[in-house]
C-alpha cells in the first residue's frame, strides 16, 4: 500500500507494507543513508530520527504510525541553529572515531537541547543513555553538547 | 581529457580506475617495494599521491580508516614531508594491491596489529619526500638554478631570493617527466622542523561524520542493487535443509529466496520487506555435529588441558629450584571469555556477480584477502573481481575476516544484478568469529622481603594465529597468545611461559582489539597485584621495585600514579588500582577509581592513563584513542561474555551482550610524555590497559581479587 510521507519538508510517496520499519523506507526506498541501522530493536539509538520534533528510534517506527508527521533526518538537522551548534562542536572537538552511530547520537542530542537548553552532566547522561558508541566517544559528546549548549 | 605521464602497467590500471576528470597524476617509476619494504628502502609513491594541476593533493590511503584516525596521521605523514597543508589534500581509498599498499610490517595490505603508524612511518614520509624533490626540480630547472637554494612550502616552491615562487599545480607535469630520487639519497626532516606532525590536526573523515554523508559499505547504492536479509544456522556450523519460499514471496517487496551451504537468504527491494520474508521462510535447519556444544564443557576441557604442560614460549632460570626455595609460594587462575566484536555497524557486503567480473563493495581491513576469496569462490582470476573499500563502522578485528564477502557472494552468485546482504545484529553477534576463552595457570615465589625469585605462566586457548597465518605460529607456540606475557615489563630471576593450543568444539574464534596483550595484560598485571599484596607492599612501590631497567615503563608508571594523586586517602569500598603494560611498541600505564557499592555495583570513577608512545603523529587522536580503547576494555570488563548452550550463541543483541553507555563512562584522563623514540602504535593500547586496573581497584576497595572476567557484581557484595 502506499503511504505519504514528509521527510526533511519533501514529501514522498512510498508503496510497502504497512509494518515496514521508517528506517528502510529511509534508507532502502528514499536513499537517505544517513541514518543508520545498528540493532533493529530500539536498544542502540543509531536509527534516531525526529518526528514531529520528538526523538524516535526509526527501526521500531512502522510507515504506517508516522502519518502527515514531519520526519527530520540527520541529513537536515543541521538547518536548524540547534542542529548546526552540534555539528559544529562534533567537528571542533573531534568527536566521531569510526562515526557509524553519530547521526543518532547528534540526533539525540538536539532533541535535548529543544527541551533543555542548559543540560547538566546528568541530563546529558540521562537523555543520551539510549545511544551506543561502541568506540566510546562518550566523554567529548558530553562536552560537545555542553559547548553547543553555550 | 586525461594526462599522464609515465605511468607504468599497474599505475595506469589504478589511475584509471581511482582518477576521473582533468587529473594530473604526478607519476613516479614504481617498483614493487613490499619485498624491499622490510629494509624501508624503495618504494612506490605514485602508490600515495597525485597532484592535480590545482594544486590539489590525492593521498591515496593504503590502510582501512575504521575509527582509529589513520586517514588523517597519515595524510600528516605524507603532508609533512610534501610541505602542502592538510587542506589542501584529498583522500581516496587505496585499490586491493598487496605490492602497491601492503603494510610493510603485516607483509600485506592488511589494518592490524597496531601497526600501521609504525609500519608507515617512513615510506610515507619518504613518499611525500620524492614528490617535494621532484617538484623542487622542476622549478629550479625553469629558474635554471641549483635545486639546492630553492625550498618547499605549503605547496609552492620558492627560489633562494625569494622573489619567485611556482605552485606545485603548475609544476606537476614537469615534475613527472623527471626521473625519481632513490630512496636511500633522500634527507627527511629532522623532528624539530616538524609543522604537522606532533600538532593537534582537526581529522580529515569528521565533517562528513556529522551531516549524514559519510558512506559506509553498508551505505553503498549501485543501480538495480536488491537487498538481502541473512539468516545463518543458529547451532553454528549447521546447514540449511529446507525454506518456506512461497510465504517469503508472498510478503510485498520480496523478490527472491536463496539457499547456500551455510545459509539462507531473502532478497527484496528493501531490508523491512527481506527481514519480514526471512521470518516468513520458516527456515528447517541441519544442526550438525555441533549441537551438544556448550560453553560448561569448554570451559572443563581448558581446564583439563591446562593442567599438562604446553610449549615453552620463554625460559630463563631455574625456576622449579626457585619456587621450591622460596619463602612463599602464589599460584593462580585466569579465566578470560569468548567475546563478540559488535561493532555499531552490522556485517554487510555488497555484491555483484557476472560471468567475467565481479565488484564487491565492503569496508574491510583485509581487501587483498578478500578479493582472493571472491576469486576462490567464483573461479574468476583475482583482477577480474573489484574491491570498493569504504570507511568502516567500527572493526575492532572483525573486519580482518572474510566470511562476511564469502557469505554474500555466495548468495550474489545466485542473483541477477548487485546485491546487499545485510546481517541483522542478531546474526552480527551468533556469527561473528570470537576473542578465544583463555584459561591461565600462573605460580611465582617470594622471597623473604616479598621479591619475585620465580614466575610461570601458561596460557591455554585456541590459537588464532595458527589459522590466520600459520607460518607465525611455530613449535607449537602462538606469538600472540603469550604477548605480554613472555616479555612482561618486570625483571623476574626466573621466567617460564608456555602456550597450550586448546581449539573448543564449533567456535571459531579471531583477533579482537588489543590482541594478546588484552589478555595477557590483565592476567600478568593482576598477580603481579596479588605479588604486591602478598609482599604488604604498596601496588605501585612494588612494581616500580621490578622496573629499575625500563626507564620508560618506570616514567608511564610514575606519571600516572602522580597525576591520580596515588595514595591519597579514599572512602570505604573505594579504591584505586593500577597496570603497567608494553605493547604496541608503546608504553602505557593506567590509574583507575573504583567505588564499589554494597549491593556488589560499580562506579567507575576515572581512569587516568600516562603513555609513552615514542614521536607523536597526532595528538588529540592518541587521547582519542586511548579514551575509546579503554572504554571498549571497560565494556567487556564490566559486561563481556560469549556463552554457548546447545551449539547455539546465547546473546543475541545489545540487551543480551552489554555495551557500555554514557551513565556508565568514566572521565579518561591522558598524560602523554614527550618523547624522541620511534613512533609506537595507539589503536589498541588503551583496550588492553584498563581490565588490570579497574580490577586492581576493586582489590583495593574491598579486599576481592577478580580472577574471572567479566567482573561477577554478585561476589563484590558487602555482606
Amino acid at each position: 500500500m502506499t503511504f505519504s510521507i514528509k521527510v526533511n519538508g519533501s514529501d514522498h510517496t512510498v508503496d510497502v507494507d504497512g509494518d515496514t520499519p521508517l528506517l528502510w523506507v529511509l534508507r532502502d526506498v528514499l536513499g537517505m543513508t544517513g541514518t543508520k541501522f545498528g540493532c533493529g530493536m530500539a536498544l542502540c539509538g543509531a536509527c534516531t530520527v525526529h518526528v514531529d520534533g520528538q526523538p524516535v528510534r526509526s527501526c521500531q517506527t512502522s510507515i504506517d504510525s508516522v502519518g502527515g508527521s514531519a520526519v527530520t533526518t540527520i541529513e537536515s538537522i543541521g538547518e536548524s541553529a540547534t542542529g548546526k551548534a552540534l555539528q559544529q562542536a562534533w567537528i571542533d572537538l573531534d568527536v566521531p572515531q569510526c562515526g557509524y552511530c553519530q547521526s543518532g547520537q547528534i540526533m539525540s542530542a538536539a532533541a535535548l537541547l529543544a527541551t533543555t537548553p542548559k543540560p547538566t552532566d546528568a541530563d546529558i547522561d540521562a537523555a543520551m543513555s539510549g545511544n551506543v558508541c561502541r568506540c566510546g566517544t562518550y566523554q567529548r559528546i558530553r562536552a560537545a553538547i555542553h559547548r553547543a549548549a553555550v | 581529457m586525461q594526462r599522464k605521464g609515465t605511468l607504468s602497467r599497474v599505475d595506469r590500471r589504478n589511475f584509471l580506475k581511482l582518477s576521473g576528470g582533468l587529473v594530473v597524476a604526478l607519476t613516479l617509476p614504481s617498483s614493487k617495494w613490499t619485498a624491499e619494504a622490510q629494509a624501508s628502502a624503495n618504494f612506490a609513491p605514485n602508490g600515495f599521491i597525485r597532484i592535480d594541476n590545482q594544486g590539489f593533493v590525492t593521498m591515496v590511503m593504503p590502510m582501512a580508516e575504521m575509527g582509529q584516525g589513520i586517514h588523517t596521521a597519515h595524510s600528516m605523514l605524507l603532508a609533512e614531508e610534501l610541505e602542502v597543508g592538510l587542506d589542501k589534500v584529498r583522500l581516496e581509498l587505496s585499490p586491493p594491491d598487496d605490492a602497491l599498499y601492503g603494510n610493510p610490517l603485516l607483509g600485506s595490505q592488511t589494518t592490524g596489529g597496531s601497526t600501521s603508524i609504525r609500519g608507515f612511518w617512513t615510506p610515507l614520509r619518504q613518499a611525500g619526500a620524492i614528490a617535494r624533490t621532484l617538484l623542487i626540480e622542476a622549478a629550479a630547472r625553469q629558474w635554471n638554478v641549483d635545486p639546492k637554494t630553492c625550498h618547499a612550502l605549503n605547496g609552492l616552491v620558492l627560489d633562494g631570493t625569494g622573489s619567485r615562487q611556482l605552485a606545485y599545480g603548475a609544476l606537476v607535469d614537469a615534475a613527472a617527466a623527471l626521473p625519481a630520487p632513490a630512496a636511500k639519497d633522500l634527507t627527511l626532516k629532522d623532528p624539530k622542523d616538524f609543522r604537522i606532525i606532533g600538532t593537534p590536526q582537526k581529522r580529515l573523515d569528521t565533517p562528513p561524520k556529522v551531516n549524514g554523508t559519510a558512506s559506509f559499505g553498508i551505505d553503498v547504492k549501485v543501480p538495480g542493487m536488491k537487498i538481502a536479509a541473512i539468516s545463518i544456522s543458529p547451532v553454528l556450523g549447521g546447514k540449511p535443509k529446507s525454506a518456506d519460499e512461497k510465504a517469503a514471496l508472498a510478503v510485498k517487496g520480496v523478490r527472491q529466496v536463496v539457499l547456500t551451504d551455510q545459509a539462507v537468504a531473502v532478497v527484496a527491494d528493501h531490508m523491512g520487506a527481506a527481514k519480514k520474508g526471512l521470518e516468513a521462510a520458516a527456515i528447517v535447519w541441519e544442526d550438525g555435529a555441533n549441537s551438544t556444544v556448550n560453553s560448561v564443557d569448554i570451559v572443563r576441557q581448558l581446564e583439563e588441558a591446562s593442567k599438562t604442560p604446553g610449549s615453552v614460549a620463554r625460559s630463563e632460570g631455574d625456576v622449579e629450584a626457585a619456587l621450591a626455595n622460596a619463602s612463599r609460594r602464589l599460584d593462580a587462575v585466569y579465566q578470560l571469555p569468548f567475546l563478540a566484536h559488535a561493532a555499531m555497524e552490522p556485517m554487510n557486503c555488497t555484491v555483484h556477480v557476472r560471468k567475467d567480473a565481479c565488484d564487491i563493495w565492503v569496508g574491510t581491513q583485509v581487501p587483498t584477502m578478500a578479493q582472493r576469496t571472491a576469486a576462490q569462490i567464483t573461479g574468476l582470476p583475482a583482477q577480474a573481481v573489484n574491491i570498493h573499500n569504504h570507511i568502516i563502522g567500527g572493526g575492532f578485528g572483525r573486519r580482518l575476516e572474510i566470511d562476511g564477502i564469502a557469505h554474500a557472494v555466495k548468495v550474489a552468485q545466485q542473483v541477477e544484478g548487485p546485491v546487499k546482504v545485510i546481517w541483522s545484529r542478531e546474526e552480527d553477534i551468533q556469527h561473528d568469529m570470537y576473542r578465544p576463552y583463555y584459561y591461565d595457570r600462573l605460580s611465582a615465589g617470594l622471597d623473604r622481603d616479598g621479591k619475585p625469585v620465580a614466575w610461570t605462566h601458561r596460557v591455554s586457548g585456541s590459537s588464532v594465529m595458527a589459522r590466520y597465518f600459520p607460518p607465525a605460529f611455530k613449535n607449537g607456540v602462538d606469538p600472540d597468545g603469550v604477548e605480554g606475557a613472555a616479555e612482561p615489563p618486570y625483571a623476574f630471576p626466573a621466567i617460564h611461559v608456555e602456550f597450550k593450543q586448546v581449539e573448543p568444539p564449533a567456535v571459531p574464534t579471531a583477533w579482537w582489539r588489543g590482541v594478546g596483550p588484552t589478555h595477557n595484560v590483565f592476567v600478568v598485571e593482576s598477580f603481579i597485584d596479588e605479588l604486591a599484596a602478598a609482599a604488604k607492599a604498596d601496588a605501585v612501590a612494588y612494581r616500580k621495585s621490578l622496573l629499575g631497567h625500563n626507564p620508560r615503563a618506570l616514567g608511564v608508571l610514575t606519571t600516572a600514579a602522580e597525576k591520580a594523586g596515588w595514595g591519597k586517602a579514599m572512602p570505604a569500598r573505594q579504591g584505586m588500582g593500577v597496570s603497567v603494560q608494553f605493547a604496541f611498541g608503546t608504553y602505557m600505564a593506567m590509574v583507575a577509581e573504583v567505588a564499589v557499592g554494597n549491593d556488589g555495583s560499580l562506579k567507575i570513577g576515572r581512569l587516568v592513563c600516562a603513555v609513552d608512545c615514542g614521536l607523536q603523529v597526532n595528538p588529540d587522536t592518541i587521547a582519542a584513542q586511548i579514551e575509546g580503547g579503554s572504554l571498549f576494555g571497560l565494556t567487556a570488563a564490566l559486561h563481556g561474555a560469549i556463552t554457548l548452550k546447545d551449539g547455539r550463541i546465547e546473546q543475541s543483541n545489545f540487551d543480551t551482550y552489554i555495551p557500555l553507555r554514557i551513565d556508565e563512562a568514566p572521565v579518561v584522563e591522558t598524560h602523554v610524555i614527550k618523547s624522541a623514540a620511534a613512533p609506537g602504535g595507539m589503536g589498541e593500547a588503551g583496550t588492553a590497559v584498563v581490565f588490570p586496573a579497574v580490577t586492581n581497584a576493586i582489590f583495593a576497595a574491598t579486599g576481592k581479587r577478580i580472577r574471572t572476567l567479566p567482573i561477577n557484581t554478585d561476589l563484590l557484595k558487602n555482606s
